[in-house]
């Protein structure tokens, strides 16, 4: 979506600023776990109004279904079946998908000027026209949310919306949600909202009930409250400190300017050498048996 | 005019060609991709997309003429005595005082280095490459391999591109060099001057 090409704060393989004059507010999605029942309608909402239609899969005997993200399933709940407490079994099921962070691994590592944005509402949306499928994105991502579609060799994930959001209405998995387990609005009151309910949860027996935001990636335009805030790998791998790797932090960051700082002295030394020490001819008194042709 | 020897057959002057023509294409390719400076080369491929489709298969190409390649001069890149003693005076060979420099065979030192260089870092590109070759390797790899991967693929490459300008250069400033590589052919005093004990086995003299 290229709608709000006046609200970008980051754009992908760009070293000059973005247009952002226009600061706009900044929103979040909160998905509060403990309101989950697992019944799917935020899939069902998100493959209607973003025009998919993943295959049919095969069921391997789990409520997951699909099995995981897809180019097509751009949101899966995944169920855990955990014992907190010994004899205590719990269902904890997480909506997966893209978590919008506020410094996105994805775009740090796309080498193409574009095709991931930033938008000063938070939304991190990915622009596929001018993907190129070189798969940068699936390295950079602290949270395997991008998946590149082998029909088009794009890379594809949540969108937030952003074309609703533009427009001034919720993200369609919030709008379907039945038990208002999702709920959307301006980052700030997302958090007030989620402090409610963390203090609901604690009064009721999860006293490590915690808002999911990590700060290893900036902070997450989608937020989870999460009833073992303590134990977020409980929710089917959470990683609990994301960060984007060292890897690509090292690849993108220093190795970029200096790697071609290198280049560009090798061939400067080379052009400086040959005006001060001159080419290595070969001397004429070595040429003796010089033959008459 | 000085005489000729032969120092390079046809086939081997084209095996070096085709792997440097493949080289300059998987650079420039592959420095499109690496840094938003270069992403304009794209443009020589026919886009981004394209880029990337073909950014491997150059490669793949490059990594087999130069095997090719590798086989034929192995046996000339040994290091020896007369090479350590070479790179302990490399400050002369740079100010071009050239008669303090041991006699050498068929390569000097900064070649073999070169040669060797090559010979860790294109076998390194091809394997680390098939690793994040989209689509058609990288989703069957875990992802914190390709993390480390694309890191060991960028260095490789920059420490191919930089032993590249550096062999590019050393042809231009030893003059008589490129004939070498273009006809197959360099004068007897070049071979003399430069690679002595190469020029003896060649001439008899």
């Amino acid at each position: 979506m290229a709608l709000q090409s006046l609200d970008i704060t980051a754009r992908s393989a760009t070293t000059t600023p973005p247009p952002g004059v226009r600061s706009t507010l900044q929103v979040a999605k909160l998905i509060d776990i403990s309101k989950c029942i697992g019944c799917k309608a935020c899939q069902t909402a998100c493959m209607e109004w973003n025009d998919l239609r993943d295959e049919v899969g095969p069921n391997i005997g789990v409520y997951d279904n699909p099995i995981d993200l897809t180019d097509q399933s751009w949101t899966v709940m995944r169920f855990s079946e955990v014992e907190v407490e010994q004899g205590r079994l719990e269902w904890l099921i997480r909506k997966d998908g893209c978590m919008h962070c506020a410094d996105p691994g994805c775009l740090k590592a796309c080498p193409s000027p574009g095709a991931i944005v930033q938008y000063a509402n938070g939304i991190v949306d990915f622009h596929e026209e001018h993907c190129i499928g070189c798969g940068y994105c699936i390295t950079g991502c602290p949270f395997n949310i991008p998946r590149i579609s082998k029909k088009d060799n794009k890379a594809y994930k949540c969108t937030l919306c952003s074309d609703r959001v533009a427009v001034g209405m919720e993200p369609a998995c919030v709008k379907t949600c039945p038990t208002g387990a999702i709920v959307f609005g301006s980052k700030e009151d997302m958090i007030h909202h989620a402090e409610g309910r963390i203090e609901d949860l604690k009064e009721r027996g999860y006293a490590h009930a915690a808002l999911y935001d990590p700060p290893g990636v900036g902070g997450t335009h989608v937020m989870y409250v999460l009833q073992h805030g303590d134990q977020p790998g409980l929710y089917a791998g959470l990683p609990k400190d994301p960060q984007i790797s060292p890897m690509v932090s090292l690849w993108k960051g220093v190795t970029k300017p200096l790697m071609n700082l290198g280049i560009g002295l090798a061939v400067f030394a080379g052009f400086f050498h040959y005006v001060t020490a001159g080419p290595k001819e070969v001397p004429h008194d070595d040429d003796e048996e010089e033959v008459q042709s | 005019m000085s005489r000729l020897i032969r120092r390079y057959t046809a086939r081997e002057r084209n095996n070096h060609w085709i792997v440097a023509i493949a080289f300059v294409l998987a650079a420039l390719s592959g420095l499109a991709l690496f840094h938003p400076a270069f992403f304009f080369l794209t443009n020589l491929f026919g886009g981004g997309p394209w880029t990337r489709i073909l950014h491997p298969f150059i490669g793949v190409v490059m990594f087999l003429f130069f095997i090719a390649m590798a086989v034929r001069f192995w046996r000339f890149n040994h290091i020896t005595a007369a090479d350590r003693q070479w790179m302990r005076r490399i400050k002369d060979v740079l100010c071009n005082r050239d008669e303090n420099l041991p006699e050498l065979g068929k390569y000097n030192a900064g070649q073999k280095l070169l040669f060797w260089t090559m010979v860790v870092s294109i076998p390194l590109l091809l394997l680390t490459g098939i690793v994040i070759w989209q689509p058609w390797f990288a989703p069957y790899f875990p992802i914190w391999l390709l993390r480390a991967t694309v890191v060991i693929h960028a260095l490789a490459a920059w420490i191919m591109i930089l032993g590249i300008i550096v062999h590019v250069y050393a042809a231009i400033w030893v003059k008589g060099t490129v004939r070498a590589m273009t006809r197959g052919t360099v004068t007897e005093a070049w071979a003399k001057h430069h690679h002595r004990a190469w020029y003896r086995e060649m001439t008899g003299k």
